[in-house]
């Protein structure tokens, strides 16, 4: 289980770099939809003793969820806003990827002081949790782009999806499943938004929006 | 010291080393569908050089006259510190992995100089770019290094290479495929391959290492192309090394390994610079850092 999870860590966290270093808009969705499969998969590894209906049924929806229906959804605004790259972010892909390793080492840091709290959590997966969420805080506020900040959003989703999982232990399936729900509402609302944002204003650059202050 | 076997890695490279490029040029035409060059056509281009005299600008001093010998003394030197897979190298000592970094800047500061002693503005803008490029190639180079003394425990390159085994990959897998990934982007920027560099351009403006070496003739050129066929068979052998891990003792065996290693390695090259285009030149530093990041997210996990 461990050398899983490791791997798991090890391919989510070039996932997040090549999310923080990839300007074209199609291949960052398609990451985003690598992660979500990734990281779908981490209930059926950590709950491996119990192998039960519940954790299939959180996993396979994850993984439909952000896996599937989500990029698909983004691919087709792409398409509709016919945008496919970032061009100048507020802040450069070199320095975006230096802000990586920053996160990174913050959040190994971070999980070394929480670990004693949490001695059930395995110490990889704590580690990507706070580094997703830190990393989707990052994307949001550094990309101009609307389609890019919903990616930051669901990087962030990602990340505290993956910190319920491996510390709550008896969360109510109920529980769990609201929440995807809402994340579901949440991209929805943000896919009808941008595609209003790209009628208005013929872009899905947000700069555009201060011209609203009139 | 360590008797016969110590020499075999620098034979094996000082015979060897133009063969990878003839082969990395082979491929690419058999890719393109063309014959090709053959295999020994760099031993023939340096052996022409060789036989050619010099002729000197007038404007030049003695500055470019050094740039080559320096290169090819230099790399000759690290030559004995660089270990061949399993294959130990001839001297060994703690911190011989920065050494060998310092030795590679060195020779590259020699180029460097040369080239802006001609006074050519292609030349000096072909310097600029080399050195920028190495500027954020070399802290990945010894970013890689420290994982790789991390992961073994050693502090010397031959320790390190001998000390990587099949369970030590097995016991740091994210960790030593990270750091394979960026021997591999380095061995491609420092040696001027494709997606950083196109060897066979014939347009000033766009190169790095070729433009630097135009001014140079006859011996200097031979010394400056087997000085390049030896930083490629280095930097390869350090990516084969890490990449190869059989380690069985029987040095015949070990050397096999490796040769068939550098052969697929030259091939592998081969393959990337058929399929993929130079990039612009302001996304080149993005690309090295990129690979620095893999070595700094692999130093990361093995403190973990």
């Amino acid at each position: 289980m461990f050398a899983l999870l490791e791997t798991v860590h090890a391919l989510g966290l070039l996932s997040c770099f090549a999310l923080l270093g990839t300007s074209r808009i199609g291949a960052c969705i398609r990451w985003l939809s690598f992660q979500g499969i990734l990281f779908g998969l981490v209930p059926l590894i950590v709950h491996q003793s119990g192998f039960g209906w519940r954790a299939g049924l959180l996993a396979a929806g994850n993984i439909a969820l952000k896996g599937i229906a989500f990029p698909a959804l983004l691919l087709r605004l792409r398409a509709r806003a016919d945008y496919n790259r970032e061009v100048q972010p507020f802040v450069s892909f070199v320095m975006s990827i230096l802000f990586g390793i920053f996160a990174l080492g913050l959040s190994v840091w971070l999980t070394s002081e929480m670990k004693p709290a949490l001695p059930q959590a395995p110490f990889v997966m704590l580690d990507s949790s706070i580094f997703l969420i830190l990393v989707g805080l990052f994307l949001i506020i550094s990309r101009r782009n609307a389609l890019m900040q919903v990616i930051g959003y669901l990087v962030l989703e990602n990340g505290i999806f993956v910190f319920g999982v491996i510390t709550v232990v008896g969360t109510p399936l109920l529980v769990e499943l609201g929440v995807l729900l809402d994340a579901f509402v949440g991209v929805f609302v943000m896919g009808i938004a941008i595609f209003h944002i790209n009628r208005e204003f013929g872009s899905i650059e947000v700069d555009r929006l201060s011209a609203l202050k009139g | 010291m360590r008797g016969f076997a110590s020499l075999i890695s620098p034979v094996y490279a000082l015979l060897l080393a133009p063969l990878l490029l003839g082969l990395i040029n082979r491929t690419k035409a058999f890719v393109a569908g063309r014959r090709g060059p053959p295999l020994l056509q760099p031993y023939l281009d340096i052996a022409k050089c060789l036989r050619r005299g010099a002729v000197y600008g007038d404007v030049t001093s003695w500055v470019f006259r050094l740039g080559p010998v320096v290169n090819l003394s230099v790399l000759l030197a690290a030559l004995l510190i660089a270990p061949l897979g399993a294959i130990p190298a001839p001297l060994s000592f703690p911190g011989d992995l920065i050494v060998l970094t310092g030795l590679l800047a060195l020779g590259r500061f020699a180029i460097v100089l040369a080239a802006l002693d001609t006074g050519s503005s292609f030349e000096g803008m072909g310097a600029s770019r080399e050195v920028h490029f190495a500027a954020l190639a070399e802290p990945a180079f010894l970013l890689a290094l420290a994982v790789l003394a991390r992961v073994t425990g050693a502090l010397s390159l031959t320790p390190i290479y001998q000390g990587i085994t099949a369970p030590v990959w097995i016991a740091a897998l994210p960790t030593l495929a990270l750091v394979a990934m960026t021997l591999l982007v380095l061995v491609l920027v420092e040696n001027s391959r494709m997606p950083v560099d196109d060897p066979t351009t014939h347009l000033e403006l766009t190169m790095i290492h070729e433009v630097m070496v135009l001014d140079h003739g006859g011996p200097d050129l031979g010394y400056i192309h087997y000085a390049a066929a030896l930083k490629l068979w280095i930097l390869g052998s350090l990516l084969v090394g890490l990449v190869v891990p059989l380690r069985s003792g029987a040095f015949w065996l070990d050397g096999l390994a490796m040769l068939v290693g550098m052969a697929v390695l030259a091939v592998a090259i081969g393959m990337i610079e058929s399929a993929m285009a130079r990039y612009r030149l302001v996304h080149v530093p993005q690309f090295i850092v990129g690979a620095a990041t893999l070595s700094a997210v692999g130093f990361i996990l093995i403190l973990v």
